[in-house]
């Protein structure tokens, strides 16, 4: 077995007084091979980003805090690193790109000087190579005229520029793990489509893995290999990118699955889960999908599913699935 | 039969633009939205598709004067809106409403959900007395699927699918016959989106009122309406039946916007017409057809002379010198996913 690039064990996160805890994510656990590329999907409060951020240790402390778990990053647990060494493995070693590329630039500074500081933090170079290395990667994302635009501050650039010289900051010190967290979701369809191609040339180019989290499974089925579904908080899902398409086991997937409207679909009514997403932390017990659930039986309510496995490579919590998966197995084995 | 309850001729909207102008300050007009023709017919959904800034919204205001042309008309039931004195204007309104994007910015805070339902049947004195006025938001209620126990409460209380019903509720209140709805899914998380989806169709059959429905998922549009008009840069430049807009459109912008939605498909990856550079700003509008800059097939008179709406097949319209039928490729069978 190969040592996996990065692996998150078990990872809770509280909010909130230390008496009175939040927990907005719990027991959360995948993987990422060097050069992999997964998928964390989730709708709003499902703890899909505040996971992201606690992999860099960007969660602010207070209120939030990461209270139990290992995130390992080639061996090494981050969680047990003295926080001054977490400056040199963000940027260098695992860099993040976020949803809004207007304020994630600094307004007064150029994209010259912002792409050239990432690298100065990193790496020994003198002016003259940095701003070398600074033109190749705006060259790399499809800036034209990347010489010329040293000197230009973001509120000069639309906004898939900004995306991509957030790219080109996140790539200049050519990390292993690129995390993108909704990285299109502010962007216009052709614009999107320009920088999800880009993530692939980057990908095969640079072979850099990446952690991709998004609400938005077309982009999820276009960029990753495997996908780990979050729901108020937990993993409740994790498989390749096909079965999660093909044979969703758990049932919050299967609802997701069905209720996006799809441009082949011909129905003329769309499948809806019933009710809404339950606030981070108000599930105390049992499967926190058990309200909307079309499949539950009391055991749900009393007692949250552990991961069953489902095939080799797909695992989904629930109970109800896992027992017919189950009964489906003694079936075929019986013939 | 085509029976319109919305004709629009001729549409224009430039901001910026004023008597106090002088040459100088020309080049900073914004055509926001430019020579707009088209109907919309009774019980009938048109969408409103585009990307950001193509004027899309400006459009869908000007349809119910909440902003006012710069040029053309607009006709509802043979009434011209565009310059009814502002009174009739007002009683105008009772029959077209308006369903906003943002749950949480359009429904003032301070008022309970009573209050904010209840505030066009006042306007338009379509309630007696207190009670009846309480009998009609429960009513309301129930339509959109809250419970009118909840009448008391304010929005803060509400998730934002909620407060998506609570503003159809206002919307639908005075039984408008035609409601112009931006974007009013897509703010909302993707489990949520199919509920309110199919409560506006629900509405929509038992009421048969018109919709114009303004996105830019295409998914969604193509699941709600009957109709797709495409914007580009404040103009139309391709409108038809919604089974010819997806099977077979003829703009190649229309083609380009099909094609890089990304689906839920693994199988389906990455055969994406990718287009070049960003939409121009409104400001400086391409000369010819303002979709020639980046325009996978452009030839040399695209520069020059801008192309009209034209029939390129029964019921639909493109504004293209090279307009032709693109199948845009679909798996034959659409893999069913297991209940």
């Amino acid at each position: 077995m190969t040592v996996p690039l990065l692996k998150v064990d078990n990872l809770a996160v509280e909010f909130g007084p230390k008496a009175n805890p939040i927990r907005v994510v719990d027991g959360v656990s995948f993987e990422i091979t060097a050069g992999g590329a997964v998928g964390i999907v989730g709708e709003s409060g499902s703890g899909k980003s505040i996971t992201s951020l606690s992999i860099l240790r960007l969660i602010s402390e207070p209120p939030g805090r990461i209270v139990q778990g290992r995130i390992e990053f080639n061996g090494v647990n981050l969680l047990e690193l003295p926080r001054s060494k977490m400056p040199d493995i963000r940027g260098r070693d695992i860099a993040m790109i976020f949803q809004e590329p207007m304020s994630s630039l600094n307004p007064v500074m150029t994209i010259g000087d912002q792409i050239g500081e990432a690298i100065k933090l990193h790496e020994a170079m003198t002016g003259e190579e940095r701003r070398a290395r600074v033109i190749e990667m705006l060259r790399l994302v499809g800036i034209p005229d990347p010489a010329g635009r040293l000197d230009a501050y973001p509120h000069q650039f639309s906004g898939g520029m900004r995306q991509r010289v957030m790219i080109a900051m996140a790539l200049a010190c050519n990390p292993k793990l690129l995390i993108a967290d909704e990285p299109t979701t502010a962007l216009d369809v052709t614009i999107q489509a320009q920088v999800l191609d880009l993530m692939h040339k980057l990908r095969r180019t640079l072979n850099t893995a990446v952690l991709l989290i998004s609400h938005d499974l077309g982009v999820i089925a276009d960029v990753c290999e495997r996908v780990v579904v979050m729901y108020a908080g937990r993993v409740v899902e994790e498989a390749d990118i096909r079965s999660i398409f093909r044979t969703p086991q758990h049932p919050y997937t299967r609802g997701l699955l069905q209720s996006i409207p799809r441009l082949d679909d011909d129905r003329d009514r769309l499948y809806q889960i019933p009710g809404s997403v339950p606030l981070a932390g108000s599930v105390k017990k049992g499967c926190p999908f058990y309200e909307r659930c079309s499949l539950r039986i009391e055991k749900c309510m009393n007692k949250m599913p552990p991961m069953f496995s489902f095939g080799p490579d797909q695992r989904a919590a629930c109970w109800v699935t896992a027992s017919q998966a189950d009964a489906k197995e003694k079936e075929a084995a019986l013939q | 039969m085509t029976d319109p309850i919305i004709r629009v001729n001729d549409l224009g909207k430039t901001f910026g633009s004023g008597m106090r102008l002088s040459l100088a300050k020309q080049a900073d007009e914004v055509r926001a939205v430019d020579g707009c023709s088209f109907e919309i017919n009774r019980s009938e959904t048109l969408a409103l598709v585009g990307e950001s800034g193509c004027g899309k919204s400006t459009l869908g205001r000007l349809l119910l004067r909440l902003i006012d042309a710069t040029a053309g008309k607009v006709y509802f039931e043979n009434t011209e809106l565009t310059d009814l004195p502002a009174a009739r204007m007002r009683d105008m309104r009772r029959h077209l409403q308006m369903i906003f994007q943002d749950p949480y910015g359009s429904l003032s805070p301070r008022r309970t959900i009573a209050q904010i339902i209840a505030e066009p049947l006042d306007v338009f004195g379509l309630v007696r007395s207190g009670r009846q006025r309480r009998e009609r938001v429960a009513d309301l209620m129930t339509q959109v699927g809250l419970s009118p126990s909840f009448m008391d409460r304010h929005p803060r209380q509400f998730s934002g699918g909620q407060r998506q019903r609570i503003g159809i509720a206002r919307a639908i209140a005075v039984d408008p016959s035609f409601i112009v709805a931006d974007e009013p899914v897509s703010a909302l998380d993707v489990s949520v989106q199919a509920q309110i989806i199919n409560l506006m169709q629900d509405l929509q059959k038992q009421k048969g009122f018109s919709f114009l429905f303004i996105a830019h998922d295409l998914a969604v549009v193509r699941h709600i309406a009957d109709r797709v008009a495409v914007m580009y840069l404040g103009r139309i430049v391709e409108i038809g039946p919604k089974k010819q807009i997806y099977g077979m459109p003829q703009h190649p912008y229309t083609q380009a916007l099909l094609s890089a939605a990304p689906e839920p498909d693994p199988d389906r990856k990455g055969k994406r017409i990718i287009l070049e550079g960003d939409v121009p700003s409104p400001k400086r509008v391409p000369s010819g057809c303002s979709f020639h800059t980046r325009c996978p097939i452009r030839q040399d008179i695209c520069g020059i002379e801008r192309p009209p709406l034209r029939e390129v097949a029964p019921g639909q319209l493109a504004a293209c010198h090279f307009a032709k039928p693109f199948p845009i490729p679909r798996p034959t069978s659409s893999q069913a996913v297991p209940a």
